[in-house]
């Protein structure tokens, strides 16, 4: 069982189960192939140094009161978000999970543990492409920036009224790593207007550029590096878990922990394309779950029928294999645009797509001294000519790593003291 | 003696309540609008199946699997959580060594079962050298001396002999299983009841201790959490897992 889960969590997980590797100024990082980067977890005494244990607690919110849960979502009861507390004043940071993660995966809590470390209170948040949210907290569609940015705040501004007896807060901070990262950009430009929070801070870690385009480089890394083709995926699909089996079996104890992801993949050695493969098939699988449980929480007609009544024992299994089959650009054009269009006729396919990049509130972000960057040089997510679009955007505010994929290198000291420096105001 | 009817007694009537509980699974609706992505039109002749397992008794998977959630987040987590908060880490790892050393027993009748006598040999040999340098088995010396562990079931033994997986099947507290495997259990548990180490130690109260604490150190050994897939298909996830890791076991 526990070889299994640890299996389930190499697949459907890989993009938050990766790590980094601390090692002697200045900046070394051992992984040359962006795959690996973002694969790889490293042994924990190759990191930077994270409290054991830090005080937390979780707390629900019931968004909209009123919402009645579909009965298939029967484990569904509210949006959980974690709190780590301070016991003295100190300034509050919000951190939005990337693609499909929830508030409380390895990645979120590695980060939690690394802010509290530096002195704040952290709320950790759902992403709103994460199926608990989606459920829960999204007010229709996800996946448009604007109405994701406003689902993201109105769960802040509860989670916050939630929280505010218990502790002292004296300034408010925000962070996001992928997708999470673009997200906390168009949110801060939302506060602008609202004032509620009024960010000292805002710091973005590896966000995509152009999202349609980043989601699209992902689902071909799955498509472009099956050996044959989609046709041969099982094919594929099996070999691959076979081998996992046979490693698992030779290793005494399987479990989730770097050290064990680490000592399986040196056995391994998978291939670049390999590695490619399960990236994209990782990501395929969260967006699945995403468009499933946007489906059914907007009345279907995409996946299931409209209207359809799906109990606590209807069997999900057709809707899987289709909603597996769904790449998320399919989600875009065949679902996500019409369902903007309904709202906004004048909408044009090409407007949608403009309002999912950077370049949206390009200004915003020049000029806005408050926000700052990290990101890597092979990030898998960026195109050709957005780390120089990147740099020219937030100048002095960026820091940019020669290596380091997507998010490989989050813990390694180097990366992790940029980015709390700036969090903290000591980067001037 | 009465430990083991109680346990099998208790197997039974659980799985005869989920049954009565949940009745068969449900189709999906058959609407007069079909969606934009059917399953017909998606999933064409030759696509993956991967999928499309054998679970004939589908309702009452699901509920056994509803019922596993919840009492995995309301008694058993709990329950391992505060096993966990007495005793450091330390201890835990004994108890589970002593546990397995108790549990060599299965090991040793199924190798014979499957007449691998060098199999019954090992675990012989790993018991008594465990019983004695390791203390009661708090300390597992056998394998750092290169004997490893030769963990067998009789559901291995009905593999070995080839009786097919049959359907698949979620017990309830145990998880995913498949019909071959859950009879091999039940042999499992008589057998260790009626002429094992039950029978032996005679004595209900130790009996149900060991019963408790090993059941308690089996979950605090499984990583698994429900809802760690994040995944509104986790029932399709696991049971594709499982079917496929029995897949390869048979095969190798």
């Amino acid at each position: 069982m526990k070889r299994h889960l640890a299996l389930i969590l190499l697949i459907g997980c890989l993009i938050w189960t990766q790590n980094a590797m601390a090692s002697p100024q200045p900046y070394f990082y051992p992984f040359v192939n962006p795959y690996e980067a973002t694969v790889m977890e490293l042994p924990q005494y190759l990191e930077s140094k994270l409290p054991e244990k830090v005080p937390t607690r979780e707390f629900t919110l019931q968004v909209f009161p009123t919402r009645e849960i579909p009965d298939i979502f029967w484990y569904e009861a509210g949006l959980v978000c974690t709190l780590a507390y301070q016991n003295h004043k100190a300034p509050l940071i919000f951190v939005i999970a990337g693609t499909g993660s929830s508030h409380d995966t390895p990645r979120m809590k590695k980060l939690q543990k690394m802010l509290y470390q530096a002195g704040f209170h952290v709320i950790s948040l759902t992403s709103p492409t994460h199926m608990d949210f989606v459920v829960n907290a999204s007010e229709g569609l996800p996946g448009d920036s604007i109405d994701d940015a406003h689902d993201l705040y109105r769960v802040m501004e509860l989670a916050y009224e939630k929280v505010r007896g218990t502790i002292d807060v004296s300034y408010f901070a925000l962070t996001g790593y992928s997708l999470g990262a673009f997200n906390a950009a168009f949110i801060s430009k939302r506060d602008e207007e609202k004032k509620i929070f009024n960010f000292s801070k805002v710091l973005l870690i590896n966000p995509p550029v152009s999202l349609y385009d980043s989601v699209s480089t992902l689902d071909r890394l799955l498509v472009e590096n099956v050996p044959g083709g989609m046709e041969k995926f099982e094919q594929w699909f099996r070999k691959v878990l076979a081998e996992f089996f046979y490693v698992t079996k030779e290793m005494e104890h399987a479990e989730l922990s770097g050290d064990f992801l680490y000592n399986a993949y040196k056995r391994l050695s998978p291939s670049e394309e390999n590695l490619a493969a399960l990236i994209g098939l990782a990501f395929r699988m969260n967006s699945a779950n995403m468009i499933f449980s946007a489906d059914v929480m907007n009345g279907g007609g995409y996946i299931v029928p409209k209207n359809t009544q799906l109990s606590n024992s209807t069997s999900l299994t057709r809707y899987a294999m289709v909603s597996y089959s769904t790449r998320f650009v399919d989600y875009f054009n065949e679902y996500l645009f019409p369902y903007c269009r309904k709202r906004e006729p004048n909408l044009t396919r090409q407007a949608l797509l403009e309002r999912l990049n950077l370049h949206y509130i390009e200004p915003y972000l020049k000029g806005s001294g408050k926000i700052g960057l990290v990101h890597n040089e092979d990030d898998i997510i960026l195109m050709p000519g957005d780390v120089d679009y990147l740099q020219s955007v937030f100048g002095n505010r960026a820091r940019i790593f020669p290596t380091g994929g997507h998010m490989g290198n989050m813990f390694h000291p180097a990366v992790a003291s940029f980015m709390i420096d700036f969090l903290t105001g000591k980067e001037n | 003696m009465g430990f083991a009817t109680e346990r099998i007694i208790l197997v039974i009537t659980a799985l005869a309540a989920l049954l009565l509980m949940c009745g068969c699974s449900s189709m999906p609706h058959r609407d007069t609008v079909p969606p934009l992505r059917t399953y017909e039109d998606i999933i064409k002749g030759d696509g993956s199946r991967l999928f499309e397992i054998n679970d004939s008794i589908e309702g009452f998977n699901r509920g056994a699997y509803r019922f596993n959630y919840y009492f995995d987040e309301y008694f058993f987590i709990p329950i391992v959580h505060i096993y966990e908060f007495i005793l450091p880490d330390y201890a835990e790892d004994r108890i589970s060594n002593a546990i397995d050393n108790i549990n060599e027993f299965g090991n040793l009748t199924n190798n014979l079962f499957q007449l691998k006598f060098k199999g019954a040999g090992i675990t012989l040999s790993r018991f008594a050298i465990n019983s004695t340098v390791g203390v009661a088995g708090l300390w597992d010396h056998a394998s750092a001396w290169g004997l490893k562990r030769q963990a067998m079931d009789f559901g291995k033994t009905l593999r070995h002999y080839e009786v097919g997986s049959g359907a698949y099947i979620v017990l309830p507290i145990l998880g995913p299983s498949n019909i071959r495997d859950t009879t091999g259990l039940i042999a499992d548990t008589a057998t260790f009841s009626l002429a094992g180490p039950a029978a032996l130690a005679n004595n209900t109260a130790i009996t149900t201790a060991f019963s408790g604490t090993s059941a308690v150190d089996k979950r605090h050994r499984v990583s698994f959490r429900y809802r760690q897939t994040d995944s509104p298909f986790e029932y399709e996830l696991l049971r594709m897992l499982n079917t496929m890791k029995d897949n390869y076991d048979t095969a190798n």
